[in-house]
This record gives C-alpha cells, sequence and structure tokens, in this order.
C-alpha cells in the first residue's frame, strides 16, 4: 500500500539581542564561565519584575513578516508551570492565546517540486538554564534563562524530510543574513510532529512528536525512522501506534517513548499579570516594516544584479554584518561589485592572514567608502589603500587620519598630469615613434612611465586619455 | 507577639512588612520557606523614602505571605496564650514608636490589622506604587501600602512613595502623585453596602452607623445601597489570589535559596520535602485550591469565569462611584480576632475578604480609618484622606 508522510513543525530560534527578554542581562551570546549572565530577575529572585525587552517584540515581527504572517496588534504573554531545576521560578513565559504573528506562508522547493507551508503562529518565550552534572552533584547555569527565543508552528504541511530540511535551512540562512538570530549551533531547535495515512486520504494517522532536536542530520534520519515505523505498524501491525512524544538517539538512530511523567503535565497556563499586554500601533508596525532587512531571495537578486559573484553573494549571505557593511558602503555612493571586491578579497585576505575571520571586520562603512573613492579619484593608491586596511584591521587605525599621517592622499592637478606626460614623451622617443607607427603597445611604455612619475596617483584612464591625446599632436 | 523580624535603627521613623525587600537585610514573608534570604537590592518605596531622608526602623513581622487575617501564621511568631491578634506594623505605628509603615495589600491582613489598632492604612490605586521589591503573590490586585497614624501621615508618605517606576511593567505612567487631605467634602456622597453591613457584629456595626453620623454633622449624605455581587466578588478574587500565589510561590523550592530539606535522595524529593517543611498549612491550602483552579479541567469554570468577573465588577463599581464620592464598609466583621487553628484559616480568611476584596480585584483604593473602610473610585485617594480627616478632627 502506498502512505502519505504528513508532518509538522515548531521550531524554536533564538534572537539575536543585546539582553534578555524580561530583564538587561547581556552578552549570553558569547561563550563565559556559568551564571556569569544571571541577574535577580532572570534568576527568580523574590521582588524581581519582568521587564519586557521591546527589541524581542520587534525582531519577532520582523521574523513573522519575512514568512508572511500577520502580525496581532494586540498580543499577551502567559505562564506555563512546571519544575525543573534549570527553570528557576518554577514557570516560563511565553504566549499561548495571544501570539505575535499568525497565518504565514514560506514556499519550499525540492525534487519533488514547490510545495506551500503554511505557517500557523510565532509566538515569543523565554529560554531556561541548563543543569550540568558531575561527581554526585548537579549544577545550575542560568546564563540561558531568559534568553530571547522565537517559536514557530506549522501547519502538518510538510510530506518528506526533504522538505523539513529545506525548509529549516532556508530559516536558518533567512535569519542569519538578516541578523535577527546568529543561528549558531544549537540556537535552533526543532520538535517534530509526525504520522503516516494512506495515499488519498484526508483523515490523519496517529501523530507522534519527536521533541528538542538541534541537527539537520538527525532529524532528517529521526523522520525516516519514525515514518519507517509507522508504515511498518500500519502494514504489517509490528506495533500499535499511540499518541506520544519520542526521543531520537543519535547513536543508535532510534526514537524512542519519553516517561509519561515528562509528557502528560498539566502545564496550568494562565495570563501573566505582571506583563500588560502589548499593542503593536500602526505607527510602530510601520517603523518594523520599514526597517524589516530585505529578506534572502530578493537581497542575492538584488546583489547578483551588480554583478557581484555567487561565490561573493554566498559569503556575504553567511555573516550579515558583512552583508550590512557592503549596503551601507554602497548607500553612500560605490559601486557595489567593486566594493564586494574590496569587502571580500582585499579584507578578508588581510583578516586571514591576521588569523582573523571575515564576521571579525571592524571598519565602519565611512571608512570603507573614503578608501574606496579616494582610489577611485586617483587620489589615493591601491597598494597605499590596502596599507591603509592593514592599519585598520590591525591596530584599529582610522582610515582618514592614517592616510592623512602617512600623506598618501595625493592632489592631482592635470597641469601636473600634463608636465609629467611631457616628460614621459621626450624621454621615450623610440616608443613615441613605434607607437606613431601604429604599434599600440608601446603606448604602455610611456604609460608605465608616466604612472611611474605620479606613483601611482591620478586617475589612470583619465593618464591614459590625455596621453594619446598628446600622442596625436 | 513578634513585632521585628530585624530591627536596624532605633531613630528609624518608618517600618517596613517583611514581605518587602531591604538590601542586605532578612526577608522571610513570615515563611520558614524563605530562611536567611538576603536580597541584593531594595524595594523601590524603600529607595525612595531614604532618598528623601527618612530612615527605616526595621522589618516587621507578618503571617506566611500575608495569607492570614493579620500576621497571626507567621513561621517566626511568638504568641502568648490568649493574646488577641494584631499586626505588628500597625501596632508598631499606634504605639507611635514608628511615623508610619509600609505594608502590602493583598487579601486584606494589612487592612484589618489597621481597623484593630485603630490605625489608617491606604490600599492605593494599583499600578500607582512600584512592586519592584515585593516578594510578590497575586501579582494582579495587591498593592504596596501604607499604615499610619492619620490621614496627613498617610498623605506625606504616598507622595513620596507614588509615581512610574520602569522596572514595574505594572507601574502607571505618571512621574508623580500628590495626595491631600483637604479636599472639601461638604456635598459628597458616601453609601453604606448593606450585605457588607448585615456581615458585621454589633460593634462594628456601631462604629459604622456613628461613623456615618458624623459624616452626616460634616455636610456628607450617607445612603444605604444594596450591591448583589459581594461574596461572588470575593470568590473571584479568592480565586485568582490562589491561582497566582500558587504560582509565585512556586519558585520556592529548596534549590536556589531559603529552607532546603536534609532529607532527600532525589530532586522529587528534595522538592517534596522542603516545600512540605517550609510552607505552612494555610500557604499549602492555597497552592492545593491555586493549583485546582488552573488545571485544564477546571480553568474554563473557574480562573478564567474569575477573570470575567473581574472586568463585570470593574463596570459596577465604575458606574457606583458615578453616584457616589466613596463607599463606607466594614473592614472586618470584628473588633478582636482570638487564636485558632490554622486547620481554619483558610475559610476564615477567605469569609473575612469579603470586606477587603472587591479594591484588590478591580485595583480601585481603600483607605481604612478609625476602624471602618472607605473604597473609592481609581486615583481618589485624597478624596478619601480627606473625608477621613473631618472623622478624625472630630475624634479630636
Amino acid at each position: 500500500m502506498a502512505y502519505e508522510l504528513v508532518i509538522g513543525l515548531e521550531t524554536h530560534v533564538e534572537l539575536n539581542t543585546e539582553s534578555k527578554i524580561f530583564c538587561s542581562c547581556g552578552g549570553h551570546s558569547s561563550p563565559i564561565e556559568p551564571n556569569d549572565c544571571v541577574c535577580p530577575a532572570c534568576a527568580g529572585m523574590p521582588g524581581m519584575l519582568p521587564v519586557m525587552n521591546k527589541r524581542v517584540v520587534e525582531l519577532a515581527a520582523t521574523a513573522g513578516l519575512m514568512l508572511n504572517c500577520e502580525i496581532n496588534r494586540y498580543t499577551t504573554f502567559d505562564k506555563k508551570n512546571y519544575y525543573y531545576p534549570d527553570l528557576p521560578c518554577a514557570y516560563q513565559i511565553t504566549q499561548l492565546n495571544h501570539p505575535i504573528c499568525v497565518n504565514g506562508l514560506v514556499k519550499v522547493k525540492t525534487a519533488a517540486g514547490e510545495r506551500d507551508i503554511r505557517i500557523k503562529q510565532i509566538h515569543m518565550e523565554e529560554d531556561a538554564g541548563k543543569l550540568v552534572h558531575g561527581g554526585n552533584s548537579s549544577y545550575v547555569d542560568f546564563n540561558r534563562t531568559s534568553v530571547p527565543l522565537i517559536e514557530i508552528v506549522t501547519q502538518p504541511d510538510f510530506r518528506s524530510p526533504e522538505e523539513v530540511v529545506t525548509y529549516l535551512g532556508k530559516l536558518k540562512s533567512m535569519f542569519k543574513s538578516t541578523g535577527i538570530s546568529e543561528c549558531e549551533e544549537g540556537a535552533m531547535r526543532c520538535d517534530v510532529n509526525i504520522s503516516v495515512r494512506e495515499e488519498g486520504t484526508e483523515e490523519f494517522g496517529v501523530r507522534t512528536e519527536i521533541k528538542n532536536m538541534a541537527s539537520f542530520e538527525a532529524i532528517d534520519r529521526a523522520i525516516r525512522y519514525e515514518a519507517q515505523r509507522h508504515m511498518d505498524a500500519l502494514e504489517f501491525g509490528t506495533e500499535e501506534l499511540v499518541q506520544e512524544t519520542r526521543r531520537f538517539d543519535d547513536v543508535t538512530g532510534k526514537t524512542s517513548a519519553m516517561r509519561n511523567k515528562e509528557t502528560e503535565a498539566d502545564y496550568r497556563y494562565f495570563p501573566d499579570p505582571n506583563l500588560m499586554p502589548i499593542v503593536i500601533d500602526d505607527e510602530w508596525l510601520e517603523q518594523i516594516k520599514a526597517n524589516k532587512p530585505v529578506a534572502l531571495d530578493e537581497k542575492a537578486e538584488a546583489y547578483s544584479e551588480m554583478g557581484i559573484s555567487d561565490k561573493e553573494i554566498a559569503m556575504l549571505m553567511s555573516e550579515h554584518t558583512v552583508a550590512k557593511l557592503l549596503d551601507d558602503v554602497i548607500a553612500l555612493g560605490c559601486n557595489g561589485k567593486d566594493a564586494a571586491a574590496w569587502i571580500l578579497t582585499d579584507c578578508a585576505g588581510i583578516l586571514r592572514k591576521a588569523g582573523l575571520k571575515l564576521k571579525d571586520l571592524a571598519i565602519t562603512a565611512d571608512g570603507l567608502s573614503f578608501l574606496i573613492k579616494k582610489v577611485e579619484e586617483g587620489k589615493l593608491n591601491r597598494g597605499a589603500a590596502k596599507k591603509t586596511l592593514i592599519a585598520v584591521i590591525e591596530q584599529g587605525a582610522d582610515p582618514v587620519a592614517y592616510c592623512d599621517e602617512q600623506g598618501f592622499l595625493v592632489e592631482v592637478d592635470s597641469s601636473m598630469i600634463e608636465s609629467v606626460i611631457d616628460k614621459a614623451i621626450e624621454s621615450n622617443p623610440q616608443a613615441v615613434a613605434d607607437y606613431k607607427s601604429g604599434k599600440e603597445k608601446a603606448l604602455m611604455a610611456i604609460f608605465g612611465a608616466c604612472m611611474k612619475e605620479l606613483k601611482g596617483s591620478g586617475d589612470p584612464g583619465q593618464i591614459r586619455t590625455m596621453l594619446i591625446e598628446k600622442l596625436k599632436n | 507577639m513578634k513585632y521585628y523580624m530585624v530591627k536596624f535603627s532605633d531613630k528609624g521613623t518608618i517600618a517596613v512588612d517583611d514581605t518587602i525587600l531591604v538590601k542586605g537585610e532578612l526577608s522571610c514573608a513570615g515563611s520558614h520557606i524563605l530562611d536567611g534570604y538576603k536580597p541584593l537590592f531594595s524595594a523601590e518605596a524603600v529607595e525612595r523614602l531614604i532618598a528623601k531622608g527618612y530612615e527605616i526602623a526595621g522589618k516587621t513581622n507578618v503571617g506566611e505571605f500575608s495569607l492570614d487575617l493579620v500576621g497571626e501564621f507567621s513561621y517566626y511568631n511568638e504568641l502568648e496564650d490568649g493574646e488577641t491578634l494584631k499586626g505588628a506594623a500597625a501596632e508598631l505605628v499606634k504605639s507611635g514608636e514608628v511615623k508610619a509603615a509600609l505594608g502590602v495589600d493583598m487579601n486584606g491582613s494589612t487592612r484589618r490589622a489597621a481597623a484593630l489598632s485603630g490605625v489608617a492604612f491606604l490600599k492605593p490605586t494599583y499600578g500607582t506604587v512600584s512592586r519592584y521589591g515585593v516578594i510578590s503573590c497575586a501579582a494582579s490586585g495587591e498593592q504596596l501600602g501604607v499604615y499610619a497614624k492619620d490621614a496627613d501621615a498617610v498623605a506625606e508618605i504616598m507622595t513620596v512613595i507614588a509615581g512610574n517606576d520602569k522596572k514595574d511593567g505594572t507601574s502607571l505612567r505618571n512621574e508623580s502623585y500628590t495626595y491631600n487631605t483637604n479636599d472639601d467634602v461638604k456635598g459628597a456622597k458616601v453609601c453604606v453596602v448593606k450585605e457588607l453591613f448585615d456581615k458585621a457584629d454589633d460593634t462594628v456595626k456601631a462604629n459604622i452607623t456613628s461613623y456615618a453620623q458624623s459624616l452626616k454633622a460634616q455636610g456628607v449624605e450617607v445612603e444605604e445601597i444594596s450591591l448583589d455581587f459581594v461574596d461572588i466578588a470575593n470568590t473571584a478574587w479568592q480565586i485568582l489570589m490562589c491561582a497566582e500565589t500558587c504560582n509565585n510561590v512556586s519558585r520556592y523550592d529548596g534549590v536556589k535559596y531559603g529552607h532546603r530539606s536534609e532529607n532527600y535522595r532525589n530532586i522529587d524529593e528534595l522538592y517534596v520535602n522542603s516545600r512540605t517543611e517550609g510552607f505552612n498549612f494555610l500557604t499549602k491550602a492555597v497552592i492545593l485550591y491555586g493549583s485546582d483552579v488552573l488545571s485544564k479541567h477546571r480553568y474554563a469554570d473557574c480562573y478564567d469565569k474569575a477573570l470575567r468577573i473581574r472586568r463585570q465588577v470593574a463596570d459596577k463599581m465604575k458606574e457606583l462611584f458615578s453616584k457616589y464620592t466613596a463607599v463606607l464598609t466594614p473592614a472586618c466583621s470584628k473588633t478582636e480576632y482570638a487564636q485558632y487553628d490554622i486547620k481554619d484559616a483558610f475559610t476564615k480568611v477567605f469569609e473575612e475578604s469579603v470586606f477587603t476584596a472587591i479594591p484588590n480585584l478591580v485595583g480601585t483604593p481603600a483607605l481604612v480609618s478609625n476602624g471602618v473602610q472607605l473604597m473609592g473610585n481609581h486615583f481618589d485617594e485624597s478624596k478619601l484622606l480627606s473625608i477621613a480627616k473631618t472623622v478624625e478632627r472630630k475624634g479630636e
């Protein structure tokens, strides 16, 4: 019998904010010692109250806009009660009844064709801490408590593991390239709901949920294993399927049922009285829309039109800060293709030699566009520009001040260029004669002499034109 | 009885209930579960008083999480046989040892204590005083208020502590509020609620009647009215209060601070034994009741219904305050409470809270003065204080 796989996903994504969702603790995304990033609020001490981080609302709404969701103008928080030592308040603040985004849509393209995946909702919530086990004791680390997350819940619209992995890859690059999430290891976690039904039927089969998976590869394997288990049960009656929560064992490649205790909890949700409902008015929504980074596909297309290579686009997509730098430099009037080369060839090379990564690039858009423009205008030679970049990257120098100190900037006027050209013609009679007799290559010798004399300053194109003009006489 | 949990200054003029944090000082909310807990920060109201030059005398004993009548079931209390029940902060104010005290009004214990001791206590409008640094139980209706000997002293302290605090998401936007006691009360209309009047004993009834007489003598109109929803409003508040308290005290689990049982082999036993030893019978009853009303099968009929009742009562009270300046009621059914068994506490407090629940449920202010209670509309504290002052003056 032919069977159809039906899958729905709940994906948790950590938002890239400077501080936690309900307190001002920062730096949670960098590796630090346990409990370094903790205050009385995120440690659940009595007397502290949650205060909403506005940025979380904006990022969640932005993610919703990218997934074509409606933004709920009235959104509220609920408390979810359960005991676990890594949850300091014994409740998690999340959204049950009025999530921030609903009714979205994502198109997923695989070899089998394109499919619409409907997004049921996106809600905001806080993360829990973690337990560290050692010797006879367990320890709690609250660094991650109250780290902002969004949970993206789809309708059961996936029909294959390929679609699931493609969708997750799309989310990942979308969020990473726009800075909504760093999407580092473990910052995206998935619960997979899966059932199998006879092809052509409408009714859903018995659903099982595989909890908390972080790697795409494991998700793919887990779905394949679970689908086979369901089909064997339906086809051969190997076991009776029950609605339950399961976990995937990465080593054995199998799923197994979780204890009832972990799954049949009544979370006793209720509205959090400490957090007033958030009202997103027209003005705020317009602002969020205006600040929405251009989504991946559109952005890649725009870069491509500028003549930026596919390889360079891939690099830009993986580092949103670099893409942002390029966008800003372009906005300051530089040519996109040239600017991309400056960043991804020149700067990247210097970074590599210094043992740094592309994301470590610390130059302002103003600084970089200054260098690019001066080179274009012929007021700075390329070698000097590169030396300046080295000083910026390795010593944190200011590009404008550095060029000034080093005397790199040359003010060229045409009368000076003219006298240099005259001199070059005078001292290269053989080349001049050759050129005039039709050997165009001979021009290079005279041109080279000019450039040597000018020490690389001056606009080469302009000099060449002036030289040719002179030689006509 | 025990007055102070900790006393740290003889010169201090303000006492602070043990449900309110003072940096570095023991803060246990009357509960064994918070044994030895010293906070890293002070409540906003405490900071504001200190900034204005007031000195804090010490932390006053309260009943465990202020869930009892007036403070009788503090883990740290020392009651003598036959001693009647009083509130520690209210008694300190009455004796003149301190000028005023801060208390958290959550389920009426502060207002009952003020009535028994014959001092004033104002439960202000929800959101006017920051709850930052209050050991929170019922966040949606609890409010930090002021005990003092008279209306003027209440107004003075309230003016210092009220006003927006960014650390409290429920804090209202006004930077400051001012309180006065000299509104003209002539022509004001006050109503007495028959249903609440009838629930009080004869002494309390006589107090209400004589208070009404005094008001009439000052040119205030007094009428009796009927409010048929006082019991349902109280039940709604008890549901919300228990649910929120159950949730807020969940964090006291023996893992991070406070009492941890010595007797456990795994995390479940650590939780169960620490909490079994750390909470008293009344708190356990509130936790069970609160847990029940939030459970899947009861939520719609209990918790959600209570929220709907809250909205309806708010509408009805708004309508009432369009006709009357204030509502005059008892703050409790008696003028003296004898000691009693903690197993009866849940029911007893439930019954007594019928007098105090509406302001907690709908966030309106209430003032206890001369043993009676005046409820007012949102932000009408000064009207209540002015009415109370005219009667205080007559007593002089």
